[in-house]
């Protein structure tokens, strides 16, 4: 049992200083399907976009077959055999199925040199056939299912040559029935001599599909294991426990009244994959909830449909009473709810505009700010951009300077500073520090608690469990669009538990989940 | 009034004019068309219509020969394409910019050349420029009314069918057709497939250029025989309008470019009538942007439809 | 634009501030080179081709009625100028100025045969009515793009051929003076002409208008909450919905003001310049306003120095075909090249790119 692929020591620096990968050392079995865990952030894209050309290591060496390889491209991957399908398909929607599997190595008619469709489809046909794959190679990629597109993919690979497929979270985008299909077509393929790198978060799938798993976290390779040999819970903590644990200093927190209510919220996505379900729970006032969960599972579109960015299929959305549901993010901000986006980028600021213009974006109108000929109080503006700047520690030269020259940090204190002081009753915070330098970090966790000190309703959503668990007053777990656990005291909590109920190992019953409502 | 029109309608001498009318839009059209499936909004057509038109003209006259005109003339038209994906492509220009100023390039290049080589400004008549021949097709022009339709263009008329054909053939049959919709479509796709982008849309662009210059040369040295300063008309830009009816086929094309050529012709017959010009040129352009008005309000519906129906189904 | 900054103080932060001089610098650079590029041409062309450059580039100052008509030049262009920043600060890019300034000059028309009204009311009046018309065809392609997202460039070409057609129409059959040999239309009333400036001359009081306009649309983008919500979504769309401003309501009014001002610019144009309506060829000031717009960086603060540059090429362009053999339209080409240079992002934001490609590395931590 050889290995046909190895990694030495690889490392990935990227430019700004983040070390995405740190020394891994990992090896795949010849003809395994092997998994590749973590939690978002861990390292594992990075891993893969060095396997497959499309970044190159800092340090470190890998290896196919035992001779060390350099690859400057995905072409130089694919001629040592290594073919990779991405997360978001590469495909050409108004073409069929068979044209896109040749696309780039398309056949010929042997006499006139023009594209030979026969021969295309004839081609989908064999290598469908040969890997057991099902698709109907003459529909085009806009007729058919997510799934089948899938397969394409990975016929794509095959048709170029892979010996080695990595497929990255192939079961984001599918359905229960289709993941089991999925999984029975990996382990033909593994029988008939090709291997496999399975990329996914879904512990329930990597114990179902895979021969043996190796664990990331925070950009090291934890351990590796045979899946037969080990037992959920080891890899879960593997997966999920934290190096250094975070403190905040905070006063116990005294929640009051319900400020949000959400009832039966759904959602679906342009994939047709149901990113929220039935999901229900209540926020107070002098509280932070904190959402746990690994990216992906439904907080994002939770975020934008209680900001008013998104609308939900079902149920309702009450801010203080108000049935605002599916309003629009001005009747939003309107009725008390700020929001501190996820994005800052694309969404929370405008880049190309001053610091001062972006922390008027959402009040310019009131009557503090425009006069009632419409006229701006640039010197009220002015003055209280000065105060926000201080207060928040922008760092800048002027708060006439454009964001897009501000760091990371400073331009999270933007977004922050003007949602924090939207006089709003309702947080909705997403992603608070991500990309943010420690000193800001502290700062910006100081302030959250001190919103709260004042009275606010406090929703924390964050990928970096240190940070929810320990910012919170209270938690919840989601899961595949679903709350699968409420712990009313964040505290009493432990990474290892947290750890299954993040990863759909163990679910609370209904009656606890239920008490988030605060009915 | 309406028999007048039933009697306009059914005469073969106003689908001889329509085919006529249609041709130089038909062409640009299937310029604009590849373009777009290409994934550029190539908006230099009307550009270079005018370099062909005038430069066709020049050089038939300085030559005595129309054919080395022709070809000189879709030489210019093509350099504009390239123009295009140099400042598209290369320069990382907003290509609809781009575009719109190598328009303007050529309306007061034109004029600054002609009137440089001939001291006029507007029409070129000094110049002995010669025409594309017009052909009789024997046999054809014997059928009662459908010859009188079809026989007797100008050959332009004639290439302009034959590139609908060609069109088709290169969009549906031939590899580079996929490679361009590959790249209009999903440029990721393609350059992992191991496709050069820029490549494909250069040829997508050469071809565009080939036939906006066939336009071109047809307004100049068939349609009439002399280039007159703004000749294109905005014919260019009707293009772009259509390609959107046109749907990216080579098909679509022809009932595209027939909203306007059928208005196009109209014009002299309800001249006729009494009808004020203006309000008769105006037609055309009506027509071609209520046709893009519906066609758009169409399709946006259907998307919605579509979109809806894929959530009730696995709403459950 | 406000507050309390020093002059030194801006101006030190203008030169530390990559974002604002980067973009300056190659403004003027687009600028030197159309020029350049026309002198260029001239000699190509020309049969002396030092006289006919002097002519270009100093004609306006060779005669002192060379700087009346680049003042007169200046008005129309300063109000498409005007109209274009308007829109291009929503970037939402639609020509339909042609439209808005042509029917403007229109209904100037018609008002100026047909209203008895003292002098001044008149014309102002005029300004009023063209204004509102300019305005409402403003709107359609606008419409178009809120309801069925049409391509609000490609439907504003469109639209301009069909506007031009019916103007010219109206003009003709409406309004005509069938005593004339050319084609016009009957005379104005003469309660309409704007007032003269400069006595013997034709600079008009459009001029200060135009001034005015200047200042009213600075203001209205810069001081005002409707230009703030204008310039925000410009900025960042995405951001102006996330922070509660209705995009489409923005669309629907900006475009109503910039149409506006193109129809006020067509009515005195017609009040200031001329005695009847004598056009025949649609004067299309939608280039010149789109090029004054980018030289402006959108700013009506600088509209009329780059309408002066525009204004002070055209004359110089004009003064030089009449003496010479090289022909007035190459200013087009100028236009167009001004434009191929200012759009060209690699050449014009190269160094920003990476400086910003950077730094976004930076920001979102480039971890997988």
């Amino acid at each position: 049992m050889e290995n046909i692929l190895e990694t030495k020591d690889l490392t990935k620096v990227y430019a700004n200083g983040v070390a995405a990968n740190k020394a891994i050392s990992f090896a795949v079995r010849h003809g395994e399907i092997h998994g590749l865990v973590g939690e978002n952030g861990a390292g594992k894209s990075t891993l893969m976009k060095m396997l497959y050309g499309e970044e190159e290591p800092t340090a470190g060496s890998m290896l196919v077959d035992g001779k060390e390889v350099k690859f400057r491209s995905s072409q130089d991957a694919i001629a040592s055999g290594i073919g990779m399908v991405h997360q978001h398909f590469m495909l050409v929607p108004s073409l069929s199925l068979a044209e896109n599997l040749v696309l780039g190595k398309e056949p010929r008619t042997a006499k006139t040199r023009m594209f030979d469709f026969e021969e295309s489809v004839k081609i989908a046909e064999e290598s469908a056939k040969k890997y057991n794959l099902k698709i109907y190679p003459r529909a085009r990629i806009v007729d058919v299912s997510v799934s089948m597109r899938q397969k394409l993919e990975i016929l794509k690979a095959l048709y170029r040559g892979a010996k080695i497929l990595i497929l990255d979270e192939p079961t984001a985008v599918l359905t229960p029935q289709e993941t089991d299909e999925l999984f029975i077509e990996l382990k033909q393929l593994r029988d008939a001599g090709h291997t496999v790198i399975f990329i996914s978060h879904k512990l329930n799938e990597i114990f179902a599909a895979c021969d043996r798993v190796t664990v990331m976290r925070d950009g090291r390779m934890i351990a590796t294991h045979n899946v037969a040999d080990v037992d959920r819970h080891i890899i879960s903590n593997e997966m999920v426990g934290r190096e250094v644990k975070m403190t905040v200093d905070k006063a116990p927190a005294i929640p009051l009244e319900v400020l949000l209510r959400v009832r039966s919220l759904s959602y679906i996505d342009d994939f047709n994959i149901k990113m929220l379900n039935d999901l229900s729970f209540a926020l107070r006032r002098g509280e932070i909830l904190g959402v746990v969960g690994v990216d992906g599972n439904g907080q994002s579109e939770l975020v934008r449909i209680i900001t008013g960015m998104a609308k939900t299929l079902t149920g309702s959305v009450e801010v203080r009473g108000k049935d605002i549901t599916n309003a629009g993010p001005k009747i939003f901000r309107h009725a008390g709810v700020a929001h501190v986006a996820e994005d800052r980028m694309t969404v929370g600021t405008a880049l190309p505009a001053s610091i001062e213009d972006n922390l008027m974006a959402d009040r310019y109108a009131r009557a503090e700010y425009s006069s009632r000929f419409g006229f701006l109080k640039k010197a009220a503006m002015n003055a209280r951009a000065k105060e926000i700047v201080k207060e928040f520690d922008i760092r800048c030269t002027s708060e006439r300077q454009t964001v897009a020259s501000l760091s990371g940090g400073n331009m999270q204190k933007v977004v922050v500073g003007r949602e924090f002081t939207a006089d709003a009753e309702v947080l909705i915070i997403s992603q608070p520090t991500r990309g943010v330098d420690i000193g800001a970090i502290e700062f910006l966790h100081k302030t959250i608690v001190t919103m709260r000190d004042a009275g606010k309703a406090v929703l924390l959503v964050s990928s970096d469990l240190s940070e929810v668990v320990s910012l919170s007053d209270s938690l919840i777990v989601m899961n595949e669009g679903r709350i699968v656990a409420y712990f009313p005291d964040a505290k009493t909590t432990n990474d290892k538990e947290l750890g299954l109920y993040m990863l759909g190992l163990r679910r609370q019953g209904d009656d606890e989940i239920r008490k988030v409502l605060h009915e | 009034m309406i028999e007048f029109l039933f009697s306009v309608i059914t005469s073969d001498h106003y689908w001889f004019i329509v085919l006529r009318s249609t041709a130089p839009i038909l062409l640009v059209t299937l310029g604009a068309v590849i373009s777009e499936q290409a994934g550029i909004s190539n908006m230099a057509l009307e550009g270079s219509m005018l370099w062909a038109a005038l430069v066709g003209v020049i050089v038939s006259a300085a030559t005595g020969n129309v054919w080395i005109g022709l070809a000189a003339g879709l030489a210019a038209s093509v350099l504009t394409a390239w123009a295009l994906w140099l400042f598209a492509l290369k320069f990382e220009a907003n290509a609809v910019l781009a575009g719109v100023a190598l328009n303007l390039v050529a309306h007061g290049g034109t004029v600054f050349v002609l009137f440089a080589l001939t001291g006029d400004k507007g029409i070129s008549s000094s110049l002995p420029s010669k025409t594309l021949p017009f052909i009789t097709i024997p046999f054809v022009k014997d059928i009662p009314w459908l010859g009188g339709v079809i026989s007797g263009q100008n050959i332009v008329v004639y290439i302009a069918l034959i590139a609908v054909v060609v069109m088709h053939f290169i969009l549906k049959k031939l590899t580079i057709g996929r490679r361009i919709k590959a790249v209009g479509e999903n440029i990721e796709a393609a350059r992992s497939a191991g496709i050069n982008p820029d490549r494909v849309k250069l040829f997508a662009l050469t071809a565009a250029g080939i036939l906006a210059g066939l336009a071109g040369a047809f307004l100049s040295m068939g349609y009439t025989s002399n280039f007159t300063s703004g000749i294109s008309a905005g014919r260019g830009y009707v293009a772009n309008a259509a390609q959107v009816v046109a749907g990216g086929t080579a098909v679509g094309s022809i009932f595209a470019s027939l909203m306007f050529g059928l208005f196009d012709a109209m014009a002299t017959y309800l001249q006729n009538v009494g009808l004020p010009p203006e309000l008769i040129q105006a037609l055309p352009y009506l027509a071609t942007i209520i046709g893009f008005i519906v066609v758009t309000v169409i399709r946006d519906r259907k998307e919605a439809r579509r979109k809806k129906r894929l959530l009730m189904k696995d709403a459950d | 634009m406000n507050s309390k900054i020093g002059p030194v103080q801006a101006v030190k932060l203008f030169f530390t501030d990559k974002d604002k001089l980067e973009p300056a610098l190659v403004t003027l650079l687009a600028a030197v080179f159309s020029v350049l590029f026309g002198v260029v041409l001239i000699f190509l062309v020309s049969k002396n081709p030092f006289q006919s450059t002097v002519n270009f580039l100093l004609g306006p100052l060779l005669r002192t009625y060379n700087l009346y008509y680049m003042m007169i030049a200046m008005v129309p262009i300063t109000f498409a100028g005007l109209a274009l920043c308007i829109i291009y600060q929503s970037k939402h890019l639609s020509l339909i100025i042609d439209s808005s300034f042509y029917m403007g000059a229109v209904v100037a028309t018609a008002v100026g045969i047909y209203f008895p009204l003292p002098a001044i009311v008149h014309p102002i009046v005029a300004m009023l009515l063209s204004g509102l018309v300019g305005a409402l065809i403003s709107l359609l392609p606008a419409i178009l793009k809120i309801k069925w997202r049409a391509n609000e460039l490609v439907s504003s070409l469109m639209f301009n051929y069909v506007f031009y057609f019916l103007g010219s129409a109206v003009i003709l059959y409406f309004l005509r003076d069938r005593n004339q040999a050319i084609m016009s239309s009957l005379p104005f009333r003469s309660s309409f002409a704007l007032p003269r400036l400069i006595p013997n001359t034709q600079l008009h009081a459009g001029f200060i208008i135009a001034a005015v306009f200047v200042v009213l649309v600075s203001i209205f983008i810069y001081k005002t909450k409707w230009g703030y919500e204008i310039r925000m979504i410009g900025a960042n769309q995405k951001f102006a919905t996330y922070a509660g401003i209705s995009v489409p309501t923005v669309i629907l009014y900006s475009h109503f003001v910039s149409g506006f001002i193109g129809g006020v610019g067509g009515a005195v144009e017609m009040s200031g310049l001329y005695r009847a309506f004598i056009w025949q060829m649609d004067p299309s000031y939608a280039w010149d306003g789109v090029i004054v717009a980018m030289l402006a960086r959108k700013n009506p603060k600088f509209v009329p120095v780059s309408a002066l540059f525009l204004a002070y090429l055209r004359v110089g362009a004009d003064f030089m075909s009449r003496r010479g053999d090289v022909a007035f339209e190459f200013i087009t080409m100028l236009q167009g090249f001004i434009i191929l240079i200012l759009a060209s992002d690699k050449i014009a934001n190269s160094i920003k790119a990476n400086r910003l490609k950077k730094a976004a590395l930076a920001k979102t931590g480039g971890v997988a």
